[in-house]
């Protein structure tokens, strides 16, 4: 996971998007977006279908407009502009090569109406063709070449013209799963070594927390939140966030004072700040945070369970847990295949599990 | 779906996106468009319905309409067409499903012979089945005696021809309804324990539902709005076709004429609105996961429909031999010597060869300009942002003239370029007229062939184009038409054979030194010389023919060559 976080302060704004709303109809694709990305990082939009992510993207490359709002690249305010008069490079989830041009040509598309000369064409596509690590597959068509390889090709298209920009929607979506992780690591490498700012639309979490620098997490046509891999993954914002990223137990609690949520017959405290008083709300923990080992009984926070089911799920088990002192909802722990092993976990198993209060997050009941 | 809230997150003003280059070279393209179907399809069809409305050029309301409908020889000519239309839809229907049925899911041998062969009579004028049937069975025929009733001219003769011209329309829709199975369903079926019988009724007719309703209104439209086999063999059994002929040209009552082309329009428009319907809900109907079927050898099932489609094939080359062995004798059918004199044109009509040349020039010009104007028309539409009205309005106009039959598009060219101060009516009696005219009849087809091929493109390339800065014209050369060439030779193709064989659209507007060989085929019929007839309608089966095979041939070679990129 990247813990690198070149957003903040320490690079120049390079992209502002201000209030950007995208009407289709009645339908609202895009409400008051504003966000601003640094020069030279890595972000993703991510988000379920329909949550405007795409939108987004699209409307930066001018390919559909937005409503409303304003957007700035490098500057320069690019708002009304077409895309043929904005700075960026595209690379589309159907790779979109010209199925009658070579790789070669499909490569040396966008510099030949620049007047390059032919030979220079020439070296920069061997360059980009290294560049994605198909320096021998000039010579053939898209129709010949792997998905992986194609949109590699892609790839090498859309930075073939240096654009200032580097947008990626879906790119890795149609391909199969092994190829997939391989291509995540390579866009990022070369991205990373040319320091293109560069926007990637992803409805899939794991590439997004793998890639990203920064996480725009979409919903509704709304930013739900920005932030790093990691604090996206640790501290969701809102529910919708703790629930799209990552596996998440939301527990049905109430605030019992400052600090004490009551769920399952038990006190426990967590950070509890903005929420009133008496009222329900949604406890939330990750499987992987339900702590098991070394546990006596000063540890905070501690739940007495049976463990109702066990799903084998490779190199760790998922397994159901029903707190035993009053009744409440059932819990989702992953416990290593070692951690089964030494307690000798097995269904209908009763032990003891803390819920660290570190690892909760409370948000009010819906 | 998010509704816009009431305090209104839509404060900023409305962006008003800049155009490019390339939307400004697109909106022109499509400004260009509109003025080219107004003058091809849309201002004709106006001046004929402005015309259904006036007498010596005054507006008289519904009086034509009133004088038509009180006239019972002309009224009846209503009951005549649907007549004759709906008994050649129910013989064709059938013969064809069955036909197509072991075409796509029998074993037989032979397949691709008997596919050809049905397809024939697509490369002939309509005219060519009714001269034979005249040969066989007309006053002079030596099967005359076979007739009940004795006359082959009259609704008979009619029908008859009319199955053997609308026969290869129908196949074509249902072998492509039926190739569209999907295995997974029949090997459910057959593991579900389904007797044959209940498979063909509860799996295959249904997924041929759709093919058979389209198949039926096309059938219904072409004969209804088909002129040539009713003047040839309709006697005095008038239909509205015909109708609109001898107003027009035998009394010179353009006003009427109007009045029944607008007549003749309805049924071909309800029946365009119909298929429209149908084809619209048939579109999910295949889902892209779905398995070919291949059909198994049985050879009860192959032989028997082997058997059928060795009659019916062999009835439809029947039909062609006589035409071909008729234009080839010396004087039908008293002396049976082979002769090639009926194919001295000059000793027959005026223009002699030169209507076979005429028609030779107007079907290429018909074929270069069509595709031409119909791809680029198509492209303008399919591949430009924004703009919807003008989009809107000229996807209309190009769907039109499929509704429209042939005669009333032909009446309304010489209502639009003969009225006094158009300034194209220089084009009147050319061949430029031909030529627009037939573009504009079989203009929709076309337009749905390239815009289909166009749909199939990533939608995503022109984007590519402008992000590279490559401008879209240039994209338009370099990928749009290469990978489309083998879409834009289907399209040219069309249009040529079409322009060849077409009498409905373009009887209204040759002059003497524009005659059309399918035109000289009626005139010499006309005259009594039906061998001459039955040669000028060989000369263009032979034609429609050769350039069919040059075009298999052209496109065969052109994917060894250009389009290499297609195999893996």
């Amino acid at each position: 996971m990247s813990t690198i976080t070149t957003g903040g302060g320490n690079a120049a704004p390079y992209l502002q998007i201000e209030r950007l709303t995208k009407l289709f109809g009645n339908f609202a694709a895009l409400k008051e977006v504003s966000l601003t990305i640094y020069q030279g990082e890595f972000v993703c939009f991510l988000g379920p279908s329909g949550c405007g992510k795409t939108t987004l993207l699209r409307a930066i490359a001018g390919l559909d407009i937005q409503t409303s709002g304003r957007i700035e690249q490098g500057g320069r305010d690019i708002s009304r502009l077409p895309p043929s008069e904005r700075d960026f490079g595209i690379v589309f989830q159907s790779y979109a090569l010209f199925p009658n041009l070579s790789v070669n040509d499909n490569v040396g598309y966008g510099l030949r109406s620049r007047g390059m000369k032919r030979a220079d064409i020439d070296a920069r596509v061997k360059e980009l063709l290294e560049l994605v690590g198909l320096p021998d597959s000039g010579a053939k068509y898209p129709a010949q070449l792997s998905g992986g390889q194609q949109q590699r090709v892609a790839l090498a298209r859309a930075l073939a013209t240096s654009p200032g920009l580097l947008l990626l929607d879906e790119p890795l979506s149609a391909l199969d799963a092994r190829v997939r992780v391989r291509l995540r690591h390579e866009i990022r490498s070369v991205q990373r070594r040319l320091g293109l700012t560069t926007i990637m639309v992803t409805h899939d979490q794991e590439e997004a927390l793998t890639m990203a620098d920064r996480i725009v997490v979409m919903n509704h046509g709304v930013i739900e939140q920005v932030g790093a891999p990691s604090e996206i993954y640790r501290a969701p914002a809102t529910p919708f966030v703790a629930d799209f990223v990552g596996t998440m137990n939301f527990l049905t609690g109430s605030l019992a004072g400052p600090g004490i949520v009551r769920f399952a017959g038990l006190n426990l405290t967590c950070p509890t700040d903005g929420l009133a008083a008496n009222r329900n709300v949604r406890l939330c923990i990750r499987p992987e945070d339900v702590a098991v080992r070394n546990l006596d009984a000063t540890t905070p926070n501690l739940l007495p369970v049976e463990i109702r089911s066990l799903d084998f799920l490779g190199s760790f088990c998922r397994a159901v847990l029903k707190p035993t002192a009053e009744s409440g909802d059932e819990i989702v722990a992953d416990f290593s295949i070692n951690l089964m092993r030494d307690l000798r976990l097995e269904v209908g198993k009763r032990l003891s599990v803390a819920l660290p209060a570190d690892r909760l997050r409370v948000f009010a009941a819906a | 779906m998010a509704e816009i809230p009431a305090n209104g997150f839509l404060i900023g003003a409305r962006v008003k996106p800049a155009l490019s280059r390339d939307d400004i070279v697109m909106r022109a393209g499509i400004l260009l468009f509109i003025g080219f179907l107004a003058v091809a399809v849309a201002l004709p069809l106006w001046a004929l319905l402005s015309k259904s409305f006036q007498n010596n050029g005054v507006f008289v309301g519904l009086d034509n309409y009133i004088r038509y409908f009180s006239t019972p020889a002309l009224f009846a000519s209503v009951w005549n067409s649907f007549y004759v239309a709906i008994v050649t839809t129910a013989i064709v229907l059938p013969l064809a499903f069955v036909y197509a049925y072991a075409l796509t899911r029998s074993d037989m041998r032979w397949k691709g012979l008997f596919q050809a062969l049905a397809l024939i009579p697509i490369l002939a004028p309509s005219l060519l089945p009714a001269i034979s049937l005249i040969y066989l069975f007309g006053n002079q025929g030596f099967l005359k005696t076979w007739i009940p009733g004795g006359t082959i001219y009259g609704p008979l003769g009619i029908i008859i021809a009319q199955v053997f011209y609308c026969f290869p329309h129908a196949l074509m829709i249902l072998v492509t309804a039926l190739a569209m199975a999907d295995a997974r369903l029949y090997e459910a079926a057959d593991a579900l324990g389904a007797s044959k019988q209940r498979i063909f009724f509860t799996v295959t007719l249904p997924g041929a539902k759709y093919g058979l309703i389209s198949a039926g209104f096309v059938i219904f439209t072409l004969v209804i709005t088909d002129f040539g086999i009713a003047k040839v063999i309709g006697g005095r059994f008038n239909v509205l076709a015909t109708d609109i002929y001898k107003q027009v040209i035998g009394q010179q009552n353009f006003e009427m004429g109007a009045v029944v082309g607008m007549v003749l329009l309805v049924p071909a428009v309800l029946a365009f609105f119909a298929e429209r319907i149908v084809q619209r809900r048939q579109v999910a109907l295949l889902s892209a996961r779905a398995v070919p079927l291949i059909p198994k050898p049985e050879p009860k099932r192959d032989w028997a429909l082997f058997t059928f489609c060795a009659v019916v094939g062999g009835l439809i080359f029947g039909i062609l031999a006589v035409a071909a062995w008729g234009s080839l004798i010396t004087f039908w059918p008293y002396n049976l010597a082979l002769t090639l004199k009926n194919y001295e044109f000059s000793n027959f009509d005026t223009n002699g060869w030169g209507a076979y040349t005429n028609s030779i020039q107007m079907a290429a010009w018909t074929a270069v300009l069509g595709t031409v104007i119909i791809f680029i028309g198509a492209y303008l539409l399919e591949k430009s942002r924004g703009f919807a009205i003008g989009r809107g309005i000229a996807q209309f106009i190009a769907m039109l003239p499929l509704a429209v039959p042939g005669l009333v598009i032909g009446l309304g060219y010489i209502f639009f370029f003969n009225a006094r101060g158009n300034p194209l009516g220089f084009l009147y009696a050319t061949l430029g007229i031909l030529v627009l005219n037939s573009i504009a009849h079989f203009y929709t087809v076309s337009h749905l062939t390239a815009t289909t091929a166009l749909k199939q493109l990533d939608a995503e390339f022109e984007a590519v184009s402008a992000s590279l800065k490559v401008p879209q014209l240039r994209t338009f050369w370099k990928v749009t038409v290469p990978v489309c060439l083998p879409a834009i030779l289907d399209i040219s193709i069309y249009m040529f054979v079409n322009a060849m064989t077409t009498v409905s659209a373009v009887i209204f507007l040759y002059s003497t030194d524009t005659k059309l060989a399918s035109v000289a085929v009626v005139n010499m019929e006309e005259s009594g010389f039906t061998a001459a007839a039955a040669a000028m309608a060989m000369m263009i089966v032979f034609t429609s023919a050769g350039v069919k095979i040059v075009h298999v041939l052209l496109t065969r070679g052109l994917d060894r060559s250009t389009q290499a990129w297609r195999r893996r």
